[in-house]
């Protein structure tokens, strides 16, 4: 059963990501975007990291998502389609792509997993990641924890500034 | 861990989709788009991390607070850019990338 799922979400993945950087109206692109998102999240649950699939939904395919079609719509003509791009860029940017692939996988095949997988025993729930998240002792995150919020309300802060008009 | 699913098989299916995103990143002309294919390349690597600390450490942490950071600075990225993208098509009336290049000196 697991295996099934598992090959359905890498099927969903993999096809509506190359249709995401394919498909020639935009707003397509933005909602196959979507299911990459929304498959990764159901990745996540199949692995059983519950509060990350949790926080890939709400935070991806909720937020994220949300704002690139809302500057779609606030940035192009919905029916306009994309000219096919021309092949003297599409082909150096496929080769450079599946050569850079093709490293990697070969990489990955040669080297030894098995011999180090560990031994499954738990898998982390909500608490484990409040605890990690507020300590400040030995494998703890609380200083990347207050930094990351920085970085959010400084975000908020120059979104608004940028996106602001200019009273003239 | 799922079971009966090989660690290399996952690692083969985000390889896949990070270059997808690479290849869409320098294909793609509108800055839009442009910012979708980096959220598959963030994205791919966020399932990276999650599947190493699973596969090989499952008592660690540190993979998962890696994905949840990465999601969290993934959506500052977009803020931020798309109100600059907005900025731009207010003073350009375009958002193609090759029509705007009057920064590029």
């Amino acid at each position: 059963m697991n295996v099934i799922m598992f090959y359905i979400l890498a099927a969903v993945i993999l096809v509506c990501s190359v249709l995401t950087v394919t498909s020639r109206k935009i707003l397509r692109a933005a909602t196959y975007l979507m299911f990459v998102l929304i498959a990764t999240a159901g990745l996540y649950f199949l692995l059983q990291v519950n509060f990350l699939a949790a926080v890939q939904l709400m935070v991806y395919a909720g937020g994220i998502v949300v704002l690139i079609i809302f500057s779609v719509l606030l940035t192009s003509h919905i029916e306009h389609q994309f000219e096919l791009a021309a092949p003297s860029k599409s082909i150096p940017a496929a080769l450079a792509a599946i050569a850079g692939a093709a490293i990697c996988i070969a990489s990955i095949l040669q080297f030894d997993f098995t011999s180090r997988l560990a031994e499954q025993t738990t898998s982390p729930d909500i608490r484990q990641f409040g605890h990690a998240f507020l300590n400040y002792g030995d494998g703890g995150y609380v200083l990347p924890f207050e930094v990351i919020s920085i970085l959010l309300l400084a975000a908020m802060v120059a979104a608004i500034m940028i996106a602001k008009k200019n009273k003239q | 861990m799922i079971q009966g699913i090989e660690l290399q098989h996952i690692l083969i299916i985000t390889t896949l989709m990070f270059f997808v995103g690479v290849y869409g990143f320098l294909v793609r002309r509108n800055l839009i788009t442009i910012l979708m294919a980096s959220e598959l390349i963030l994205n791919s690597v966020g399932i990276n991390f999650v599947v190493f600390n699973k596969y090989l450490y499952p008592t660690a942490m540190q993979g998962y607070m890696f994905t949840i950071f990465i999601i969290a600075i993934a959506a500052a990225e977009a803020a931020v850019a798309i109100a600059i993208i907005i900025n731009v098509y207010r003073r350009y009336k375009t958002i193609n990338v090759e029509n705007v290049s009057e920064m590029k000196y």
